[in-house]
């Protein structure tokens, strides 16, 4: 039934003609969605996409190679301001100065995975965290970055005369290097690359002994996971349009890393599933959490018995605090483990 | 001037060491790293300010009064959102402290919102005494070392001859074995949060007087704390004290020269450091077992 006979079988992309099929109505919907939902809520759509593509990315260095980083909103920086800054000042097309970024990105990627290799747990996230702080701050009080202020990003001219202006002539952009994108990610696990990166989250050392060269592994990971954050940043400088250092802090890699545990460490769409509930919480249901039906209603009650009413957006975060946690304690694979179980359970169904 | 900068230094940096040997201990015990102490701290002392303020109780009391809470909400933490958690990773353990992290900051923010407050001490800042010609030290800094000096000596003795030290230390190197050897390793767990929690609030109401208190005032403390910590290999308390004090120092005398680059100089030499010695200054490195 499920027997796979051989090798190729194993790392085809779609496993059977039922994903196939799926795969394609899922592809066609998407792609028709405009047809279906308001333009409002393309902005929202866009962040999605574009936190999925850091999600992914990720979930290469944290689920499947085991080390862990918050400063990933340093390289999420690192895209957004090169994107826009090699567009604006070297005049660069956008379809050169977005991979452009990512490899600066991956460059940095590749430096903070040198001090990962002889770093575990505790120490690797104080060294990354530092990493994505100091990159803040260079950018923060550089002139060239355009310091406190932010920059104004520059039209997103993608060639042959097409000036992107709306959400929707940006969310097909941005869908297909998402798409591009997750389908690269799901290749490279699926190739040696890949093996070796789960082999050394599996145990560095056993890994070592076999033959994996853990230093270009770990710093492969590390610029892999970076390149996708930094064309993620890219993305992200032109979904806002506009934009200053102040949103790339150390609440925002904590975020990321939230989007990957909730979704589901060590699978593509586990990324995928986590960017999306948590982008949409975040961004959407929380923001409004006052006109929310019934909620919003008792809640503001309850804030003016004992909290306050001016607080109450800091609702979201204690959501957000509950959902980690709970993941953890419930569900350590994520919504990726929620869908597992529910596949196996109507596989044998009604038995 | 340079012996006020040192002095300066050393103050703030016996300081985040105060608060660095909150995250220690409960390092030392559970080896979980806790990046929920600065907020922890941070609600602490929220509750400290609501006594001062709302309520207008003498100091003494609303000390005490936080010290209680300190210590339940430290065990709450602990038995609420850690003991659930069967067998996690090392990553996993990070996401349950980062995610009561955000709830703590979001429960404050909730209560009292984001403006910024006023907290006081009875030790002031303008009460000074010159120790050396140019050397000048206020009453805040005094009760820094008087606090800091104490709990070391404490925590010396606590560990080296107290049965509970014994067994926080046995918990720490193996838990299976500890447990086997008779040693409730929940009440040790329990004990260590309340006790870590109450070191954090006392440390954090020094910050409070030194700036002023909301929701995100821990934040920046406990990154530099927890930096210091990392430098005196998160294992060994004086360890700790030493990587808080070098930290203080050349935070201050960075600061003096180039004002803008103070923060991140903490984290570059922690980066430096680590490349160096991979478990700290101070600790022995431990090789892993396969």
């Amino acid at each position: 039934m499920d027997m796979k006979r051989g090798y190729y079988e194993d790392i085809q992309l779609f496993e059977s003609n039922v994903v196939l099929f799926w795969s394609i109505s899922f592809l066609i919907f998407i792609f028709t969605l405009p047809l279906y939902v308001p333009d409002y809520h393309f902005y929202l759509l866009n962040l999605v996409l574009v936190h999925i593509i850091l999600a992914v990315g990720l979930n290469i260095l944290v689920g499947y190679t085991g080390q862990i980083s918050l400063g990933h909103a340093g390289f999420f920086a690192i895209g957004a301001y090169g994107t826009a800054l090699l567009m604006l000042k070297m005049q660069l097309p956008f379809f050169l100065a977005l991979p452009l970024a990512g490899f600066i990105a991956a460059f940095f990627g590749f430096i903070l995975g040198l001090p990962a290799l002889r770093l575990e747990g505790p120490y690797l996230s104080i060294a990354t965290l530092g990493f994505g702080l100091t990159i803040m701050q260079i950018i923060g009080h550089w002139d060239f970055f355009g310091g406190r202020t932010g920059i104004q990003v520059p039209p997103l001219d993608i060639g042959f005369g097409f000036i992107l202006k709306t959400d929707v002539s940006k969310y097909y952009l941005i869908l297909i290097i998402t798409i591009l994108l997750v389908i690269a990610a799901r290749n490279i696990m699926k190739t040696r690359v890949g093996r070796a990166f789960v082999a050394i989250r599996d145990s560095d050392i056993a890994a070592e002994v076999i033959g994996v060269n853990l230093t270009a592994y770990k710093t492969l990971s590390f610029a892999v996971s970076a390149f996708y954050a930094g064309i993620a940043g890219g993305l992200f400088g032109f979904v806002l349009g506009y934009f200053n250092p102040e949103p790339f802090n150390l609440i925002l890699s904590i975020i990321f890393l939230v989007m990957v545990v909730v979704g589901g460490l060590g699978s593509i769409l586990g990324g995928i599933l986590g960017a999306s509930l948590i982008t949409i919480l975040q961004f959407s249901l929380l923001k409004n959490i006052k006109e929310m039906p019934y909620i919003g209603d008792f809640l503001v009650a309850v804030s003016n018995r004992w909290f306050t009413v001016v607080g109450l957006e800091n609702f979201g975060s204690i959501v957000l605090g509950l959902i980690m946690i709970g993941i953890v304690i419930f569900e350590p694979l994520g919504m990726y483990g929620v869908w597992l179980r529910i596949k196996k359970y109507w596989r044998t169904w009604p038995f | 001037m340079f012996g006020q900068l040192i002095m300066e230094g050393l103050a703030i940096g016996i300081c985040y060491a105060l608060f660095g040997i909150a995250v220690v201990i409960i390092y030392k015990t559970s080896e979980v790293v806790n990046f929920a102490q600065g907020e922890m701290a941070m609600l602490s002392t929220f509750v400290a300010f609501q006594i001062l303020t709302i309520y207008q109780w003498p100091f003494w009391m609303a000390f005490i009064g936080t010290m209680i809470f300190a210590v339940l909400l430290g065990i709450f933490i602990e038995f609420a959102f850690l003991r659930p958690a069967k067998d996690p990773s090392l990553l996993g353990l990070i996401v349950i402290t980062l995610g009561a992290e955000m709830l703590l900051m979001g429960v404050a923010g909730w209560k009292w919102g984001a403006e910024q407050k006023e907290f006081s001490l009875p030790f002031s800042f303008s009460n000074t005494h010159e120790l050396f010609k140019g050397v000048i030290i206020n009453d805040w800094t005094i009760a820094v070392f008087i606090t800091a000096a104490f709990l070391m000596i404490f925590l010396f003795l606590f560990f080296r001859y107290t049965k509970l030290g014994v067994a926080m230390r046995a918990t720490q190197q193996n838990q299976h074995a500890a447990r086997i050897m008779g040693i409730r390793v929940e009440r040790v767990f329990s004990f260590a949060w309340g006790f870590s929690s109450m070191i954090g609030a006392i440390a954090a109401m020094f910050f409070a007087a030194r700036s002023t208190v909301d929701p995100a005032f821990m934040m920046e403390p406990f990154l530099r704390a927890f930096a210091a910590a990392v430098l005196g290999g998160l294992m060994s308390i004086p360890g700790v004290v030493i990587g808080g004090a070098i930290l203080g120092l050349l935070e201050n005398m960075f600061g003096y020269f180039w004002p803008e680059w103070k923060p991140i100089v903490a984290f570059l030499v922690i980066i430096v450091v680590l490349c160096i010695r991979p478990s700290g200054l101070f600790a022995k490195h431990y090789v892993k077992k396969v």
